[in-house]
């Protein structure tokens, strides 16, 4: 008997929600075996890893922070994908936005009222844009690869932040620690909103989830990106212009890495260190795929990647496995997820 | 999963959220649960290594009273503060969080569960139920300039470090003041290398600091790629955080070791006997904190006996290398004859001392 | 100036640029091919932790690198199987191999801490080895010998050979290729596995010629690197060799100016050149050929002959 592939005429809705959700199911299933044939207690860090933060109410509110950056960037990534634009530099843009936050705290530090986190937080998202501007840029007047200029950046963004923590940034109270004075009580987010648990961050998600739906299933921007993404010469025929698609792109899934970024400075940490940088950016990216691309999708998968990030933390203390296990548990969610796709696009036929 | 049905469901729920309060009851007054939070991962052989040889060492020594678990790792950013927060919430009950980044994350958990007691490695902020500790790497490195003094031909010696954060500043210091102090014509070369852990550049600072006439090279960071080169060079080095010997057999004069095992110990026997109070805590050679591996046996017997000398001033209190005059890098006297530097002025130390070169 | 300090200042600065190099050679074959695997830093991960354990294991250094070598190719194979086979997403899937490589060898090299292995020895006489002047040819790693024939064998494999012609075809036009007989999945599986191979002895190099030990995360962003320097070059085999070793003086040359006290800029603009350098060389060849630019025009795009 010999399996083959055959294209299908419409792609398979029903793979297309199955696959996720199979994807999760097989990455438990083969991280159990792969964790207990490497001499750890397989059942117990899948339980640990995917079950404990759902179970254990008091994670709920470390599961939410680390969702929110995660749907907020994955959320514009998922835009650019959908018109094959691929920035795979966010994490050079949350660093980006950031950084545009706190220079306008570095420079406001006597200001009292709250009404400073507007300006803090449009600057972050500028912030964000800008580093998003030069790919678009470089990708519209001369050609080159977005995938391959975003990526060189996120480099060049992590030396900038470098440069300034321990240069002109530098607190000057800090004991000559690598980071920024710390943004005064003006300048600060709460953690959660009063009395929940949940970051402010992931209420901004939740509500740019919303737009994102409406604009990508109801505006003619919408149709537009997927038309440019899907048959770039009909695109073209409709009169659609790829170039203003790469520009808008690019600068919203910039925007929205720097808003993620300047969020996370201001509710979580307050100031910025060396240590700021946290692979948020890259693994939005596996958040935009295991989404599907579309924002409800995406919201729910920043969820279960947060899921993934907080429990490989549970499953260090509760059974011993090192701290590499949530990202193999990342990579191996993607792998599936994308193998997955194939089935959208193609059946399986058993031929004897 | 699929059939796991709707009350299961809420029982298991329940369960788990009342978890924490049966955790801390189910641990009697004879068994305590120890937490850290580490910075790097167990295996990097360096800062994070010494520190779980602590852990290790107190869990040994304590036997069935004591558990000791660990989250590699810990990223020192608002990411930390779900960490050590879980510890908590897991019925640690004493939690070590052993890197500077992670002190506001301390205070911000500690302030959540006042009965339970944090130790913060190397900071300066405290609170009730927040010790802070930290060894006085320095006074090794006292040694180690001595012998690194005594033992270079060209008057050159190399100095690798990672930034320029006052642990590093005062060891750098440290070590230059006491290699001038038995050689002074010596010139301490300084390479910062902005990273803790790189072993290819820090390979490749060793190879400058040699080619400019260093003929002795010790490192602040986290690999024994110094001393590595250094073997392969034919050239003496140190080994740093452990007694990496095996590394480099001919280099390897000696070594600092960290040894947090001691600490670690009194704090869980203080917290299970009751007597645990926050405290700011500084050990050195005295406390067995900071301990100087064998010599190597190419070592001179009179650098040896100089170097013992050392560490004996140290434990019986009659030598502090940081006694004045002490000049910085533009000759300006910024410690008088006679003065001692106090913990403080150390801790917020940022500038080298006359005789370093390089930054 | 003397002459001996300036061979040591080149030995530091091939000893430096030689991973970079290695990686950026079996990329460049990949990428030629219209393939791009972003997962280079995990499969070094992978060659140096295998090559580590294998050397360890049997103390012999060769074996450890063929051992590093085979392991990043078979692990390059998860990847190619996604991209080939079921035509995913090439920039996502090289980067969960990434991420796949580094919690995989952290796995694995959780009882390697702190062990040693046996080093190489020079392949040559150590009159020539360690003669002052003659090191600078003769004093290096086998390893550097070697990604210096393979750079050589590589710009001959692309520039004079039918086989070359072929590979860049296919990256240039897959569709032309198979249209013409080609197996473009076939190709590209044979490129994917030399990257990763190549990619192995990489990582290789870091935990059996830099620092022999294995220490998590050791390779430090290299991958990365080679991933620009494949760019900075152009996609052409021999600027490589210059891309590296210049990429691996600008390092050397900021260590120096450090050691000796003065640096008129901040080293994080030094170590952010790699970067912005491989930007700014893909803009001006784009500029100056817009239609025709050495970038492989396949490169990134699955191939669906049926779609």
């Amino acid at each position: 008997m010999r399996i083959k592939l055959e294209k299908r005429a419409e792609p398979s809705r029903f793979m297309l929600f199955a696959t996720p959700v199979a994807a999760v199911i097989l990455t438990i299933l083969i991280g159990a075996v792969l964790f207990q044939s490497l001499g750890y207690d397989g059942l117990g860090t899948v339980k640990e890893i995917f079950f404990t933060p759902i179970l254990a109410s008091y994670k709920w509110q470390d599961v939410a922070t680390k969702a929110a950056p995660l749907i907020l960037i994955a959320l514009g990534l998922s835009l650019g994908n959908q018109a094959k634009v691929w920035n795979i530099g966010a994490e050079g843009q949350y660093i980006a936005g950031a950084l545009a936050g706190a220079l306008v705290a570095y420079f406001t530090p006597q200001v009292t009222s709250h009404w400073i986190i507007i300006p803090m937080i449009l600057a972050g998202v500028l912030g964000g844009a800008a580093w998003a501007a030069i790919p678009a840029f470089l990708k519209t007047k001369l050609n080159v690869n977005e995938v391959l200029t975003s990526l060189m950046l996120v480099y060049v963004a992590l030396q900038l932040l470098g440069y300034l923590v321990t240069g002109p940034w530098k607190d000057p109270n800090g004991h000559n620690f690598p980071q920024t004075a710390p943004f005064s009580d003006a300048q600060l987010l709460p953690h959660s909103i009063a009395g929940t648990v949940i970051p402010p961050g992931l209420v901004i998600a939740f509500g740019l989830m919303l737009v994102f739906w409406l604009v990508v299933s109801r505006s003619v921007y919408g149709f537009q990106v997927r038309v440019v993404g899907a048959a770039p010469s009909a695109a073209r025929y409709a009169g659609f212009s790829a170039n203003r698609t790469v520009w808008s792109t690019l600068l919203i899934s910039g925007g929205m890495a720097g808003l993620a970024g300047i969020l996370e400075a201001t509710s979580q940490l307050g100031q910025l260190n060396l240590g700021f940088p946290s692979n948020y950016g890259f693994t939005a990216i596996i958040v935009s795929f295991l989404g599907r691309l579309h924002p409800v999708g995406v919201f729910i998968a920043g969820i279960v990647l947060a899921i993934t990030y907080v429990g490989g933390q549970v499953a260090q203390t509760t059974v011993h496995v090192p701290s590499a296990s949530g990202g193999i548990f990342q990579a191996l969610m993607l792998f599936l997820i994308l193998a997955g796709d194939v089935l959208v696009r193609y059946r399986l036929v058993f031929k004897s | 999963m699929t059939n796991m049905n709707r009350r299961n469901f809420i029982k298991t729920v329940s369960a788990t959220i009342a978890l924490p309060a049966m955790a801390a009851k189910s641990f009697g007054a004879d068994t305590l649960k120890v937490g850290f939070a580490y910075l790097g991962p167990v295996g990097d052989f360096g800062w994070t290594w010494a520190h779980d040889k602590g852990r290790k060492f107190m869990v040994e020594q304590l036997g069935g009273n004591v558990i000791g678990d660990y989250v590699e790792n810990v990223a020192e950013d608002a990411s930390a503060v779900p960490v050590i927060r879980d510890l908590a919430q897991t019925g640690h009950n004493l939690i070590f969080t052993t890197s500077f980044g992670y002190m506001d994350q301390t205070l911000q958990v500690a302030k959540d569960f006042p009965k339970v007691m944090f130790e913060h490695c190397t900071g300066f902020k405290r609170a009730d139920n927040v010790s802070t500790y930290n060894s006085r790497f320095h006074e090794g490195r006292s040694v180690l300039g001595t012998i690194a003094g005594m033992m270079t031909k060209t008057g050159t010696i190399g100095y690798l470090g990672s930034f320029k954060v006052p642990e590093v500043v005062m060891g750098v210091n440290a070590f230059a003041l006491s290699a001038l102090a038995v050689n002074p014509k010596v010139k301490v070369k300084l390479v910062m290398i902005d990273s803790w852990f790189d072993p290819a550049k820090e390979a490749a600072a060793t190879e400058t600091l040699a080619n400019l006439g260093c003929d002795v090279i010790t490192a602040h960071t986290d690999s024994p790629a110094t001393l590595q080169v250094c073997e392969q060079k034919k050239l003496y080095g140190f080994g740093q955080g452990a007694d990496m010997s095996k590394f480099a057999p001919n280099a390897h004069l000696t070594a600092i070791e960290d040894i947090w095992g001691p600490y670690y110990l009194s704090r869980a026997k203080a917290a299970l006997d009751g007597s645990w109070k926050s405290t700011d805590t500084w050990w050195g050679f005295k406390e067995g904190s900071v301990v100087i591996s064998p010599y190597n046996a190419a070592l001179p017997k009179e650098v040896a006996a100089a170097a013992d000398k050392i560490q004996a001033g140290w434990k019986d209190g009659s030598y502090n290398v940081f006694t004045g005059p002490i000049a910085d890098q533009s000759g300006a006297e910024k410690v008088a004859k006679g003065v001692v530097m106090s913990d403080g002025d150390l801790s917020g130390i940022d500038w080298f001392v006359k005789g370093v070169e390089g930054a | 100036m003397t002459m001996d300090f300036i061979i040591s200042v080149i030995i530091t600065v091939v000893g430096i640029s030689t991973p970079i190099l290695l990686a950026a050679t079996g990329e460049v074959i990949v990428e030629k091919s219209g393939v791009l695997n972003l997962g280079v830093e995990g499969m070094m991960l992978i060659g140096a932790i295998t090559g580590f354990a294998v050397t360890f294991a049997t103390l012999n250094p060769w074996l450890g690198v063929v051992a590093a070598a085979s392991a990043g190719a078979a692990i390059s194979m998860v990847f190619g199987v996604l991209v080939l086979s079921l035509g995913s997403n090439q920039v996502a899937t090289g980067l969960a191999l990434a991420i796949l490589g580094i919690g995989l060898s952290t796995l694995i090299g959780t009882g390697f801490t702190g062990m040693i292995v046996p080093q190489f020895s020079s392949i040559f006489p150590s009159a020539l080895s360690q003669d002052p002047f003659w090191r600078v040819i003769f004093g290096y790693s086998p390893l550097v010998y070697i990604a210096l024939a393979m750079i050589f064998a590589v710009g001959w494999f692309l520039n004079k050979t039918r086989a070359g012609l072929v590979l860049r075809a296919v990256g240039e036009n897959d569709l032309s290729a198979h249209s013409i007989g080609y197996s473009v999945i076939g190709i590209r599986y044979m490129a994917i596995a030399f990257g990763g191979a190549m990619a192995g002895i990489a990582g290789s190099y870091f935990s059996m010629v830099i620092t022999p030990m294995w220490a998590e995360r050791m390779t430090a962003g290299r991958g990365w690197i080679a991933l620009a320097l494949v760019v900075f070059a152009g996609w052409k085999a021999g600027r490589l060799v210059v891309g590296a070793y210049l990429f691996g003086a600008l390092m050397t040359l900021e260590l120096y100016a450090k050691a000796s006290g003065f640096q008129f800029l901040p080293s994080q603009f030094w170590a952010s050149m790699p970067y912005v350098m491989a930007i700014v060389v893909l803009a001006v060849i784009s500029y100056r050929d817009r239609s025709g630019s050495e970038a492989p025009a396949c490169l990134g795009k699955p191939f669906l002959p049926n779609s």
